[in-house]
Order: structure tokens, then C-alpha cells, then sequence
């Protein structure tokens, strides 16, 4: 390395196979307590349905496990460890008090069908979480049934659907940007729309010329996110939503970017109609390898009545409760009621913030995006100069000159001690390095952030090899996704 | 690259090899080297209607995946089974790894296609942009 | 704000960095007609202590305490304490998906063993890293057997969870799949004459549950057989997931589709869940979410990543297997622990104590009330019918800290005063006496098979 990092140092790692080559007959983790009714007879009860064999299923003690768990846990990077840089993902500080309430014994082990009467607690969360929400977008009603945010925007176009049908022409098309996340048109498929590509100008904002001219009464909507995916607020946001509307168009606003505008700006003052929130990225719940998420959808009044089945209401004896004879409703889009466990949490991230703080988090959002974007300027290519907000996106122009790619970049930041960014997205800028520091970041952190990525440049000038085979730090080095590919092995199997 | 002078070439970077009423359609070298490795193609079944210039399949590496464009219309009459198992083959051989046999519909499509120099430019000029 | 590392010094000198006086400077992009003057109106920032005392309120508010009898796909069941103190890692709660394999090893090399382990319980070739519940598992599994088959229509069994019917139905709604269902028999089960006639040539797939909403095990392999012969495929729904401990798996199925909830995920009030797809390897390229594989690094050490991502939203976009992204991956986690700490042995033994706690109770009630579908074999739920009306009985029931079984009318009309009985392994001897004698005495009233006919008619 150019300098040494002051980030991470090297250490020895444990070693832990897969959980199947510890295990051997008669060891064991568990113990269930004796049985207080008569034993029965399984093969009795089941005839031909009873399961004689449960094949190569570990058998395997508990320390094994705990090591087990322990030590693959070590070879994971985390939010806890430090920053990670990933665009559009806001991976801010997971609060731990959030565990602790999720936790609580009538929060985590309520059932969704116990009776109304002693569900009172979690309806009044659903209740306030919802009101917390529709106050933080500026919308009218919300449905927080979703699971995560793809989830979240099929059921909004599924309403969007809804009301057009309900007008008497369900239209053809959605409108999608080419900077948009694939999500977006992999979700217009599935409710049987088209796909039409709209274009972002020189500034990597909405073409607003080609928008008028796609702009017909084919079109169900526009699918926008704001700030894009570039990390710039669209200015011209009025006139786009003046545009679809005076075609009786729909604005949908992937919520993905909420990060930069909570209690700064409200999406339904600027003309959104319906949109999704992703509570696993604005309002703290935990990524966990992957998920869960949850994706609520809050909408316009026009769009209320398709919202999905049950909706929380107040009865008339002051109780709350769960209403069903919802005619227009698009049905439902998965069991219960929602990722209930995510809404304990957002609301607790909610708490522990008040107005100021979601204001506080939110300026210092985008204040570390900034100073990130200042301290890079001049090191890596940035493509489009218009101001951003909470992220910022730029470009391997200059290192590929040297034959070095953003994923070769991204790797050897792993060497430095940190996780890499974004690479490859959005589509539209080639190369792309795409950071989202979020306000969960010291000064420090992010000064030891630029000075990795300014050593890499320096490296790529005058050793690009180390950054073409990076990481050299890792347990393992980069690894063949083509044979992967190729000929997948996607389970363990006993040796013959 | 000097491209097979036995066979004509389209814009999408496919080649077909005529052979009578018959033709035997493939990748080029520029698409398979612009691709990178190749981890699956994917084919249409024996008997399928083909229509030139419509999408008949697609190709995949790791992290894309393209359509393959037919370069003629026609019915097809035989897919490499290779190909499935050894999708590779396409990146070592792009020119003797054939993906597809098909019955010509129309013959005076070809003459459409790009021939082997005329490719070869075209390919030129694509990269230097 | 207690979560935000800067001092008011460090963000002075950054704002001097990049040559601003002010942070609402940098909200200028946004149109002053639209930027808040004043801050939002939700609730006043809280201590900590207030957040807890918040949520222990609910709680008292939410059944703490009480003993419930309820089921219907979400269940009850002990939790080793190793699950939440291995997950809770932050180097499990905090990391991300692992789209760089070289620092995620740990997320991907569990997430393997996880889809061994469902391939081994299922007698699937491969399972993939997780869906979001049981009901878009069966949703999504059925629309990759119409893109397998070609075909677009789907045969449902009445006897799956109404609730994943539903859902399936919003699915299929803009998909053009016209959904036909076939009711279930006096012992419970899909009823083979009514399937046979609800196939067509059309027909892409039959999807049935097992253990099914009532608790009852089907006969897959004869379905199967008649779903096959017709060219359709067969997407078996499981969800209560301990019930492949002692039940076998539908092994003829093309497709199953899980709700894994029961390997030791909390039942939170309905989410969040784990669903999980399995197939055999020659449908992989058609099935959706996440699939981890083994392979090597440059020097030749075992290591994992994620593949055949060409089937997914990110790369496919709109001709994607499906839109999902973000899964349920720190619940797979909870599941694959779970699955660790029974292994080859405890499953069984937790499913035996699962069935034989629930024939006891079956055999308490049917001295009180009529447990319907005793013609066929079931795992660990019954339907009792009551003469009383089973809100009334549940009432009764709430006044000594129990919840008794569903009642099924607002789903099943024609089953009358039916309920859902659940029991597991937690579920004592003595409050499934003390649950059987605050039920009502009498006998339900017997009905002809015509008349049961002619009720289920009227309720499609």
C-alpha cells in the first residue's frame, strides 16, 4: 500500500467448514422436555404419510454451533464494523433499542389472528406508525402491508391499475427513466405493463421535452425517483407532475432516496400520488445479510379505496381494529398484516429521533455526501456537475485509462478496510462509483474513506496491478462466478 | 480480425453459413469477446418459426444477458445440445460453434447481411467510438 | 441526536470544506414552494427509557401472558435461545446482501447450508435464499409453472390457507391466469373427482397445501399422478414446517413453496416470515429469488457467491423472473439455526411431540364437541365443531388467559360453528383439559352428505 492504512490491519482468521462435515451421529443440541399426554403411534396415526428418514440432516453439539455461527460471523463486513458506502442502500446505524422492543414478550409472540381485543397493542402501533408516515411524506393514507420495497411498488401499480380501471381505461404503459433501479421495470411487468424508456438530459435529470412528447393517454404513470439515482433532486418536479396529470397520469415515486428529504420536503406537496417507503433503508431496521425489509406504500385520497385488505380503523367504541369490507380493495398482496416486526422498529427509530432529529439526520445526510464529493473532486471523473444530495455518483474514467475498472477499484477498497460502493449503477454513467455515506458517519470515517480512495488512485498510476488483483487481504481472493455459473452447486452433498 | 469469407454477417454480430436451402447460424468473435464468458445460451425448440431481425434466443455471462437476433427468417431444424453443457465452447470456437440450423424461408434475405469485410469495417468503427 | 456521530465543530469544518456558510445551502435544489418551514408533527423525541416503556405497554396491551390454541400457518413453537444470540451479531444484523463475496463469506456460506438443509426436509434438488412468506412463495412458484409449462391457468385446492389463496389471486390478476378451485371431501382432503374435472389443457398447475389449512395431510401422490398426466405441474404449499419431521414430503411435487416460520422465527403478529422456494435443478433458471453457489477462488479455496443472477430484477429488469430483491435472509438465518440445533434427530422427535399433543387434544374435544376430517391422517391442527358458537366459547376462554381455536366461518361458511385447533410442543396437558372443559357440552348436529354438498356450492 501507498500509505499504510490507518483503517485495518491484518489478523488471524478462523477456519469453520459447512455445519454437514461436524456432524456425527449422536451428538446433539437439543433437548425437549418429557411428554405430558400418552405417546402415540406415528406410524399408526400417518400409515403411508409417515416420514421413516431424514437423510443427511447434522447432528452436531451446541458449542459446535456457536462456534460455528461465531466464526463465520468474522468473515462478514457490517454497518457495526464501519462504513459502508453503497449507493440508493442507506445503510445507517441499525439502533440496538429497536432489538430490545421488538423483543418484548407481547410485541414477539402476538399471533395475527388472536382476537381484537387483546391485539390492541400492535393496532396501535400499526395505527401510529401509519400516522408517523403519512406526516413524514405528506400523503394521505397509507398501507404498510408490503414486504420491501419491490413488493411495495407492485402494490402501488396494482392500485394505480386499480384506478384507472375504475375510470374506464386501465392505459398501457408505465414510464420509466433510464437511471432507474430494475426493480422498477421488473415490477411494471408483473402487473402487465409495458415498459417505455425515458431519457435523462445532460444534467441526468428527466428529459422534460421527451416526457411531453411520451406523455399520452396510454400511459398509467411515471416511476421516479427523487432524488435520483444520481443523487439529484429534480427540480422540475411541478412540471412533471403537471405534465402526467393533465393526461390524467399517475406520479409513482420510488421512495428509495428518502434519506435526503425527511423533514426537509414532503413528496405529496410536490405532486407525488403514490409512493413506497423502505424502512430497512430510511428508517433504520436492520439489512441482516439481505433482509427482511418492508415496503409500506402511502398514497393520494384518489387512491384509497383499491388500497389493500384489512385497513386499521377506529371502531365506534373507541377500540381499534381491523376492517375488511374494502370492495374496491386490490386484495391482498401477502398474508397477516405486513413485516410487523420492521414497523416496531421504524417507529422506534421515529421515537428515539423526534422532528428535529429526523431534520438533524436527515442535513447531515447530506452533508457527508458533500463532503465526500468535494474531497474526491479532481481524484474521480464526475460526469454530471449539478448539485447532489445525499449521494454522489462518479465515474472509473480516469483510472480506465490504466486498464482499471470500478469493480477493481471497489475490490482493493476492501484491502483498506472498508465495504466497497456501488459499482456499475445507474446504468446511465458508465463506470459508475455510486456513494451514499448516510448521517451515520463520523468525520473520521470518512476523512480515512478519501484518503483509501485518493491512495487507490495513486496506485492505479503507478502500480495498477495491486489494484487488479485485489482484495489480497481477504479469506479468499476473487472468486470464479463463471464456473459458478456454468455448473451451479447450490447444495452440500455427501461424499459417495 | 479476418471474419470467414463463407458466410454473411449482421449489425447484432451474428454470422449464418448458407448451405443450400439451409443455414447454420452462430456468434461472432467480436460478440462472444465483447460478452465475456459465456455461462448459458439459451435457444428456441426445433420446429419454432423464425422471423429476421426478431430476437430467437438469448446468451449469457455472468452479470448480462443479450438477445440473439435471427439473421433470416426460416424454421429450425436442429439446436447444438453442446452448447448446453458446454456453453464455453462459443468464447474458444465463436466461429465453429454453431448454435442453430434453420430452413431458409427466403433466400434474397441474405443478401441484406453484411459480408465478411463489410463486417469486419463495421466492427472497426464500432469500437473506435 | 443521540445516532449522530458529529460534533458541532466537525460539521462547521466540513461545511468550510466544501466552501459553504450554511447546511440549507445545500437544500437549495429543492424548490423553496415546496421546503418545510418548520419541523414535522410526529411525536417529540424520546429517551430511551421512554421508547421501552412505550413498547412494554403494547405489549401488556397484546396478550402477554395468555396460552393460545391458534395455528393457521403461523405457529408456536420453542425458540432456542442460541437463534437471537447468534443473529444479534452485528456482523450478521448489520451486513448486507452479499453481492461482494470476498467480505461476506459468512452470510454466504450459511445461506448454502440453508438451501442443503431445505433440500434435504423437502426432497427438492435445490432450495433458493428466501422469499417473503408462505403466501408470495406459492404465488410466485405458480407463476413459474405457467412460464415453464406455457400454459396459464391454475387448478387451487379450497383446502389451502385463504389468506395465500387471496394472494394468489391479486397475483394472477394482471397476469391473465384464471384460477379455478377444487373443493375438499368429507375426510378433509382435495377432492381427486373435482380436480380430475378441474384440469384442462390450459391448466398449468395444480397448487394444494399439505398439511393443508385444516391440518389434514393430503394424498399428493395421487394428485400428483392426475396432475401429471394431464401435462400440469403440481406446487405443493407447506406451512407448518415442523411437519416434515414426522410427515413425508411431497416428493412428486415440481415445486414446493414454503413458509419456513415455524424453524424458529417469532410469530411477531404475522411478519416478518420466511418463505422459501424448492424445485428440482432443471426448473433452477425459471425460479426466483436469491441462489447462493459453491466454487473457488484464484487459488483454488472453497468459497461462495451468488449466482445465476441473470434470472433476477437487477440484470433481467422487465423480463425477470420476478421483481424481488431484498428477501428474508436474517430470518433464513434464525431457520438455518434452528434446523442445526434439532438436526436429523430432534426434528423428528419435535414433531412426534407436536402430533402427539394434538391427539390428545383432538380426543379430548370429540367428547365435547364433533372433530370433522378424522378419515385422514393429520399433523398438529383439528376442526372442532361446537353447537355453541366458537366466538362465544373463545370469549369464555379469554376470561382465563387462553385463546381457543379460529373460527372458520368467515372462511368456510358452510362448516357452521368450526374452529382451528393448534397444539405444539409447548402447548401443556393441562391447558388443553382446562380449554376442552370451558367448551360447551353438547354434540354438534349431524348432516346428511347431500346437504354438506349442497352448502359447499353455495359457499363458492
Amino acid at each position: 500500500m501507498k500509505h499504510e492504512t490507518r483503517k485495518a490491519r491484518l489478523q488471524v482468521n478462523q477456519n469453520e467448514g459447512l455445519i454437514f462435515e461436524k456432524s456425527s451421529s449422536g451428538k446433539a443440541a437439543w433437548k425437549l422436555p418429557p411428554l405430558d399426554v400418552p405417546e402415540v403411534d406415528a406410524a399408526a396415526l400417518l400409515g403411508s404419510a409417515e416420514r421413516k428418514d431424514l437423510g443427511n440432516m447434522p447432528e452436531v453439539s451446541e458449542i459446535e454451533i456457536i462456534r460455528h455461527f461465531t466464526r463465520l460471523s468474522t468473515w462478514n463486513y457490517a454497518i457495526d464494523l464501519g462504513m459502508y458506502p453503497l449507493g440508493s442502500c442507506t445503510m445507517k446505524y441499525n439502533p440496538r433499542v429497536n432489538e430490545a422492543v421488538a423483543r418484548v414478550e407481547g410485541i414477539a409472540n402476538g399471533h395475527p389472528y388472536q382476537p381484537e381485543k387483546i391485539s390492541q397493542g400492535a393496532l396501535h402501533i400499526l395505527k401510529t406508525l401509519s400516522e408517523c408516515l403519512i406526516e413524514i411524506t405528506g400523503m394521505d393514507a397509507i398501507t404498510l402491508q408490503p414486504a420491501a420495497g419491490a413488493h411495495g411498488e407492485m402494490t402501488g401499480l396494482l392500485m394505480v391499475r386499480a384506478y384507472h380501471q375504475s375510470k374506464g381505461n386501465a392505459r398501457k404503459k408505465i414510464l420509466i427513466p433510464d437511471s432507474a433501479h430494475g426493480t422498477n421495470p421488473a415490477t411494471a411487468a408483473m402487473v402487465n405493463y409495458a415498459v417505455e424508456n425515458l431519457k435523462s438530459d445532460s444534467r441526468g435529470m428527466v428529459d422534460i421535452a421527451a416526457l411531453e412528447s411520451q406523455m399520452s393517454e396510454d400511459v398509467a404513470a411515471l416511476m421516479l425517483t427523487n432524488p435520483n439515482t444520481l443523487g439529484v433532486f429534480e427540480q422540475q418536479i411541478h412540471k412533471i407532475a403537471d405534465i402526467l396529470h393533465a393526461k390524467g397520469g399517475l406520479l409513482y415515486m420510488d421512495g428509495a432516496n428518502m434519506n435526503a428529504l425527511v423533514g426537509k420536503v414532503r413528496p405529496g406537496d410536490f405532486g407525488v400520488d403514490v409512493m413506497h417507503l423502505n424502512l430497512h433503508k430510511t428508517f433504520s431496521t436492520p439489512h441482516g445479510g439481505g433482509g427482511p425489509g418492508s415496503g409500506p406504500v402511502a398514497i393520494k385520497k384518489i387512491l384509497e379505496p383499491f388500497v389493500p385488505t384489512p385497513v386499521v380503523v377506529t371502531k365506534s367504541d373507541g377500540t381499534l381494529g381491523f376492517d375488511y369490507h374494502r370492495p374496491q380493495s386490490v386484495g391482498r398482496v401477502r398474508a397477516f398484516y405486513g413485516n410487523f416486526g420492521m414497523f416496531v422498529r421504524a417507529l422506534a427509530y421515529i421515537q428515539a429521533n423526534g422532528p428535529d432529529g429526523l431534520r438533524q439526520t436527515t442535513e447531515d445526510a447530506v452533508l457527508n455526501a458533500n463532503y465526500i464529493r468535494k474531497g474526491l473532486e479532481g481524484t474521480y471523473d464526475l460526469p454530471y456537475s449539478t448539485p447532489t444530495m445525499h449521494e454522489v455518483v462518479f465515474s472509473d474514467k480516469l483510472q480506465a485509462k490504466k486498464g482499471v475498472r470500478t469493480m477493481d477499484i471497489a475490490k482493493r477498497l476492501i484491502d483498506y478496510g472498508f465495504h466497497p460502493y456501488t459499482t456499475a449503477f445507474p446504468l446511465i454513467v458508465p463506470g459508475a462509483l455510486m456513494i451514499e455515506p448516510t448521517e451515520s458517519e463520523s468525520k473520521e470515517e470518512m476523512d480515512l474513506f478519501i484518503e483509501a480512495m485518493k491512495s487507490i488512485a495513486e496506485e492505479v498510476e503507478e502500480d495498477p496491478q495491486t489494484v487488479l488483483d485485489a482484495p489480497h487481504s481477504t479469506r479468499v481472493s476473487r472468486l470464479d462466478e463463471t464456473a459458478a455459473a456454468r455448473k451451479p452447486v447450490l447444495r452440500w452433498k455427501p461424499a459417495v | 480480425m479476418a471474419y470467414p469469407t463463407d458466410r454473411k454477417y449482421t449489425k447484432e454480430h451474428e454470422w449464418i453459413q448458407p448451405s443450400g436451402t439451409t443455414a447454420t447460424v452462430g456468434i461472432t468473435d467480436h460478440a462472444q469477446e465483447s460478452l465475456g464468458d459465456i455461462v448459458f445460451v439459451e435457444l428456441p425448440k426445433v420446429g419454432a418459426e423464425l422471423v429476421a431481425g426478431k430476437t430467437f434466443g438469448t446468451v449469457e455471462s455472468v452479470k448480462a444477458v443479450s438477445d440473439l437476433y435471427a439473421p433470416a427468417s426460416g424454421t429450425v431444424t436442429e439446436i447444438n445440445g453442446d452448447l448446453a453443457t458446454s456453453p464455453e465452447k462459443v468464447n474458444k470456437d465463436p466461429h465453429g460453434s454453431w448454435m442453430m440450423k434453420i430452413a431458409l424461408k427466403n433466400m434474397g434475405e441474405l443478401d441484406g447481411l453484411l459480408s465478411a469485410v463489410d463486417y469486419e469495417k463495421f466492427v472497426a468503427e464500432e469500437v473506435g467510438h | 441526536m443521540r445516532y449522530l456521530p458529529k460534533s458541532p465543530a466537525d460539521r462547521e469544518a466540513m461545511l468550510r470544506a466544501i466552501g459553504l456558510r450554511s447546511v440549507d445551502e445545500l437544500f437549495a435544489p429543492i424548490p423553496a414552494e415546496y421546503r418545510l418551514s418548520h419541523d414535522l408533527n410526529v411525536p417529540r423525541q424520546m429517551a430511551e427509557s421512554e421508547i421501552v416503556g412505550y413498547f412494554r405497554q403494547r405489549s401488556r396491551e397484546n396478550g402477554e401472558g395468555y396460552t393460545s390454541f391458534l395455528g393457521a400457518g403461523a405457529y408456536s413453537h420453542y425458540r432456542p435461545v442460541i437463534i437471537d444470540s447468534l443473529i444479534s451479531r452485528g456482523e450478521f444484523l448489520t451486513a448486507y446482501t452479499p453481492y461482494q463475496a470476498e467480505i461476506s463469506q459468512g452470510t454466504l456460506q450459511s445461506i448454502f447450508e440453508f438451501q442443503t438443509m431445505i433440500c434435504e426436509l423437502t426432497g427438492m434438488e435445490v432450495a433458493n435464499a428466501s422469499m417473503y412468506d408462505g403466501s408470495t412463495a406459492a404465488a410466485e412458484a405458480v407463476m413459474m409453472a405457467v412460464r415453464l409449462t406455457g400454459r396459464r391457468s391454475v387448478v387451487v385446492a379450497r383446502s389451502l390457507h385463504p389468506e395465500y389463496r387471496e394472494v394468489l389471486a391479486t397475483y394472477a390478476t394482471h397476469q391473465g391466469m384464471p384460477l379455478s378451485v377444487a373443493g375438499f371431501g368429507d375426510d378433509g382432503r382435495l377432492n381427486l373427482a373435482e380436480l380430475e374435472k378441474s384440469i384442462t389443457p390450459e391448466t398449468a398447475c395444480v397448487l394444494i397445501q399439505s398439511p393443508n389449512f385444516f391440518g389434514t395431510i393430503e394424498d399428493v401422490a395421487a394428485i400428483a399422478e392426475i396432475a401429471h398426466k394431464h401435462g400440469a405441474m403440481l406446487v405443493v404449499s407447506i406451512a407448518e414446517a415442523v411437519s416434515l419431521g414426522i410427515v413425508e414430503p411431497p416428493r412428486q411435487a415440481d415445486v414446493i413453496a414454503m413458509e419456513a416460520q415455524s424453524f424458529g422465527v417469532p410469530l411477531g403478529f404475522g411478519g416478518p416470515y420466511c418463505g422459501v422456494i424448492a424445485t428440482r435443478e432443471k426448473y433452477v433458471r425459471q425460479m426466483p429469488g436469491r441462489l447462493v453457489g459453491q466454487t473457488v477462488d484464484k487459488q483454488g479455496r472453497r468459497g461462495f457467491v451468488l449466482t445465476l443472477a441473470t434470472r433476477e430484477q437487477h440484470i433481467r429488469r422487465e423480463k425477470a423472473t420476478s421483481n424481488i430483491c431484498t428477501n428474508q435472509a436474517l430470518m433464513g438465518l434464525m431457520v438455518n439455526i434452528f434446523m442445526t440445533v434439532y438436526g436429523k434427530v430432534g426434528l423428528k422427535e419435535l414433531a412426534k411431540q407436536n402430533l402427539a399433543k394434538t391427539a390428545y387434544a383432538a380426543a379430548q374435544f370429540a367428547k365435547r364437541g364433533k372433530v370433522l376430517f378424522s378419515g385422514a391422517p393429520r399433523f398438529n391442527e383439528f376442526v372442532a365443531e361446537t353447537s355453541e358458537d366458537p366466538h362465544a366459547i373463545n370469549s369464555r376462554l379469554l376470561g382465563h388467559k387462553m385463546v381457543g381455536g379460529l373460527p372458520l366461518k368467515k372462511f368456510y361458511p358452510e362448516l357452521g360453528n368450526a374452529a382451528l385447533w393448534c397444539c405444539t410442543e409447548l402447548t401443556t396437558r393441562s391447558a388443553i383439559d382446562t380449554a376442552v372443559g370451558l367448551v360447551a357440552v353438547t354434540i354438534g348436529p349431524v348432516r346428511s352428505a347431500k346437504e354438506e354438498a349442497g352448502l359447499e356450492e353455495v359457499a363458492r
